[in-house]
């Protein structure tokens, strides 16, 4: 919408809004091959593999138990797949760290909202800066050297996710006074903060109204309009992942049942079962 | 004042170049406009219009929420002699498609994303409207709809264009004459379709001034502008005051944020209308009763202090020295931290208006030192007809009339408006506007008040349900009503009293009140019926009118409308029988003519009188209900003249 536009008179066929969001989804960013994960005689997952494309909503779905959250965490490194391969931006781990993950770009959510309860807001979207702050806890205590240029220069970019997420009225209270889709919105916060390219979110949705519902579904389609955040979804609402995914994968008892968009996955007759079960 | 809104930024501009105009917070920090900032925006804004093929004469609708751009935008729009048409950003689509038609809209202003998408789906049944300027350009990224720029964009445009043709700016603002329109409000229209009030640059800046002069209001003042940018009342105050004293309007971070910037902001200068200080109060009650013990009972030691003195002390009245120690006392451990507590502490001047303030909640503020106000006006009139002067303030007077406004009292009890503040025309509806004004140029009002011998005017009813007395005092029955529906116990009254020598009134009881009450008292009841005929409940009742009677004998103008006798009814009014609207106002005309019987029995002097009544029940079956009412003859007062 350059300026040339805003002089041309209206023409009768406008396009109607859908058609003008058109985002450019890229390459494959984040490709997992035959993931299996076992604790002791106990298959989480077997034999999965799937791969996110830049810039993409990715969905995860599947009934409880199915291995969702054992596959995001061997994504995110907490847990250490006992085979397979993980490559990130052409880098293949074996395992690593959360630390190495969190550096290397990828940032996630928790299920159960992982804050710090007692901190302000602020504080904790800002806890997400970790990493970005180089200077050192002393530094920091005396505001000398560059402490204080590093901390006004954070806070601009806190403050910005804290407008982007319309949580300005809640900067200075304490996170655990906040009712829980609020709670959820800061968590998201937090990983924002850490600037990253990928965007692990594990059941954002969960225990909320259809308000929260739809308030949360729009911030994740805008972080990844806004910022063209790559994003892996966990969620259980069909309904809701249908709706913003990109594509989805499809687990059942730690085996993969169906990849696809959400069309495909919704016919596929495997997915169906599982969900809804058979007649024998 | 002969002068125009682009001409005042023109001149606060030159003057005081560097001191703040508008403030927003923006990303945690409040963010300034200078004056010299301001008239820049407004420079290119204006030049940007008209690069735009924006000319003279045409409307800009402007909607969303209080930001420096969307004010700026109307004053740039009047630098291009065009008229701003501001639209209540929670209207629904077909109020705002009226009002782009009816004004013939081209150009809109809109804030955000939300405000956009709006415009953009009316658009396609206006399909006059061909440009869209927004301000927030959150979300804005994907949208390549022709006609869409973004306020930046649009200054851009505006400084070449500028640059360009240096003279137009300054030349068109000289062009601009006092007597131009300089906004249209729509008026909500209750009844019918809405209309456009036209008002004049002379009108708002005459009643800005006016408001100006009796506050002694100056560009140190502050104001937060939070009211919505489409109501008349935000217009006088955050935009003509606002560039007729130079003072610094504040805009909020987000409309949820409110609260906490207007601590912040401390503003000395405040425009509310009555729920928010009942929130206000509300919160404070709620909070006080958390509260340990001992502050508990230190709130009320005080309160009693203030409530016996405070606003005797803000109006320079002369009080006991011990009470004066008291009250100092208090504003240190209560008033004060109070005032903080709900970002008063700074505050010179506090003005309520729209609806009518409990006078509790009136008392309260004032007397814990907060100079809060009255003011009448309607939209037709730039909210600017009385206004209360400092140390004359009247609880249930809305005050004088303003500094060049004349008032008159038809001989139905209309209040009529004539001077500065009336509107030049309703747009394009010169029916409507001879409606109004009458031959003599004033304004009427449609509401129904009295003058006292101060001069003050007391609204006391809308004109067309105001009557007269055989008696020919002026019978206002909503006025007796809200008296006795101001007691918890009363839910629903209708008086009687047009053309008749005496006033009478049928009431109902709150069932959910009275019946809690008799349940403390222990007084058995049998149900809604059985509970309304309860001796104890009568005596109550009784006590109830009678207080109303006593305030009505203090009034000047009242003193002949006090309840003589009344009744209490046996079945609750209700929108199912048809007695209530469906918004629960009394049908007048239809329960007169129901219960035309008890109305006979009120005024024929029996004391006693049987009705039954069908009802329907909520699942659509009938019933009758009967019942032998009592007729009450309530004790009434001798007119008193108050001394104030």
């Amino acid at each position: 919408m350059n300026a040339p536009h805003a002089m041309m008179p209206l023409p009768p066929d406008a396009p109607p809004l859908e058609q003008v969001h058109a985002k450019k989804i890229g390459d494959v960013i984040l490709d997992i091959k035959n993931i299996s994960l076992r604790f002791g005689g106990v298959k989480a997952l077997t034999d999965i593999s799937f791969n996110v494309k830049e810039h993409e909503i990715r969905s995860i779905i599947g009934p409880n138990g199915a291995g969702k959250s054992s596959m995001l965490n061997c994504i995110n490194g907490v847990y250490t797949p006992s085979e397979g391969s993980i490559t990130f931006r052409g880098q293949t781990f074996a395992h690593m760290n959360s630390r190495q993950v969190a550096e290397m770009g990828v940032a996630r959510t928790f299920q159960n909202l992982a804050l710090f309860k007692g901190m302000s807001v602020l504080d904790n979207i800002m806890s997400g800066r970790n990493l970005k702050i180089k200077s050192n806890l002393f530094m920091q205590a005396l505001r000398i050297g560059p402490a204080e240029r590093e901390e006004i220069k954070h806070r601009e970019f806190v403050e910005r996710i804290i407008d982007f997420l319309e949580i300005q009225a809640y900067r200075k209270t304490p996170v655990g006074q906040l009712p829980y889709g609020l709670q959820k919105r800061v968590d998201l916060g937090r990983a924002l903060a850490m600037e990253p390219q990928v965007l692990l979110l594990d059941e954002p949705m969960a225990g909320m109204n259809v308000e929260e519902k739809q308030d949360m579904s729009r911030f994740i389609l805008d972080v990844n309009d806004e910022f063209g955040t790559t994003i892996v979804l966990i969620e259980h609402d069909m309904g809701v992942v249908m709706d913003i995914s990109d594509r989805v994968v499809v687990l059942d008892y730690g085996k993969k049942i169906g990849d696809g968009t959400p069309d495909e996955v919704r016919n596929n007759e495997d997915v169906i079962r599982a969900y809804l079960g058979t007649s024998h | 004042m002969a002068t125009t809104f682009p001409r005042l930024l023109q001149k606060h501009a030159s003057e005081r170049p560097q001191e703040p105009a508008l403030r927003e917070k923006e990303y945690g920090i409040w963010q300034t406009w200078s004056w010299q900032r301001a008239l820049g925006d407004v420079r290119a804004m204006a030049a940007g219009l008209s690069s735009l093929g924006f000319t003279p004469g045409q409307n800009l609708a402007i909607v969303g929420d209080n930001r420096p751009h969307l004010y700026l935008m109307f004053v740039a729009v009047q630098a291009m002699r065009g008229v701003p048409v501001p639209m209540y950003q929670d209207a629904v689509a077909a109020e705002m498609a009226f009002v782009l038609e009816d004004a013939e809209v081209h150009f809109a202003f809109a804030e955000n994303q939300e405000q956009v998408d709006k415009m953009l789906e009316l658009r396609e049944s206006v399909p006059g409207l061909t440009h869209i300027i927004y301000d927030d350009p959150r979300g804005m990224r994907n949208y390549t709809q022709p006609g869409l720029i973004s306020v930046d964009e649009l200054m851009a445009l505006g400084k070449k264009h500028d640059e360009a043709h240096p003279q137009l700016f300054d030349k068109s603002v000289a062009l601009g004459q006092p007597d131009d329109v300089s906004v249209i409000l729509y008026t909500s229209g209750t009844t019918g379709r809405p209309k456009g009030v036209c008002q004049t640059h002379a009108s708002f800046i005459g009643s800005a001034a006016g408001g100006v002069q009796t506050d002694g209001l100056n560009g140190k003042d502050n104001v937060l502008s939070y009211l919505p940018p489409a109501w008349v009342g935000d217009h006088l105050f955050s935009l003509a005051q606002w560039l007729v004293a130079g003072f610094t309007i504040n805009c909020p971070e987000s409309s949820e944020t409110v609260n906490i910037d207007m601590r912040e902001i401390g503003p000395t200068y405040y425009f509310a209308p009555p729920r928010v200080f009942e929130g206000m109060l509300t919160s404070v009650s709620i909070r006080m009763e958390d509260a340990a013990r001992f502050k508990q009972a230190m709130h009320r030691k005080f309160m009693d202090v203030a409530r016996r003195v405070g606003s005797d002390i803000l109006d320079g009245k002369p009080v006991g020295m011990g009470d004066k120690l008291m009250y100092g006392l208090g504003n240190l451990l209560v008033y004060g931290p109070l005032k903080n507590a709900m970002g008063l502490s700074r505050i010179r001047v506090a003005y309520t208006a729209g609806a009518a303030i409990g006078p509790d909640l009136f008392r309260f503020f004032r007397s814990i030192g907060v100079n809060l106000k009255q003011l009448y006006g309607q939209t037709e009139t730039c909210a600017y007809v009385c206004i209360q002067k400092n140390g004359q303030v009247k609880l249930n007077s809305v005050g004088q009339a303003a500094p060049g406004i004349e008032l008159k009292i038809a001989d139905n009890g209309e209040v009529l408006v004539k001077g500065v503040s009336v509107l030049k025309e309703y747009y394009k509806r010169p029916d409507a506007t001879a409606e109004v004004i009458d031959e003599n140029g004033y304004f009427k009002t449609g509401d129904a008040g009295v003058l006292d011998h101060d001069g003050h005017l007391r609204i006391i009813d809308r004109a067309k349900d105001v009557g007269k007395m055989a008696g020919g005092a002026m019978f206002a029955p909503n006025y007796i009503e809200n008296k006795l529906k101001f007691f918890p116990q009363i839910k629903e009254a209708v008086c009687f009293g047009n053309g008749k020598d005496m006033v009478t009134a049928f009431i109902n009881i709150d069932f959910e009140a009275v019946g809690s009450w008799a349940e403390r008292q222990g007084l058995p009841y049998a149900g809604y019926v059985d509970l309304a005929a309860k001796p104890e409940v009568l005596k109550m009742m009784a006590e109830c009118v009678e207080k109303v009677n006593a305030d009505l004998a203090s009034e000047e103008g009242m003193e002949d409308t006090q309840i003589a006798r009344f009744l209490v009814l046996h079945k609750e009014l209700d929108p199912d029988d048809d007695e209530l609207t469906r918004t629960r106002k009394v049908r007048r005309g239809f329960v007169a003519d129901k219960y035309a019987v008890l109305i006979d029995a009120l005024y024929s002097g029996k004391t006693e009188q049987f009705i039954e009544t069908a009802v329907k029940f909520e699942d659509g079956r009938t019933g009758k209900v009967s019942a032998n009412l009592k007729i009450l003859d309530a004790k009434t007062f001798p007119p008193v003249r108050s001394a104030a």
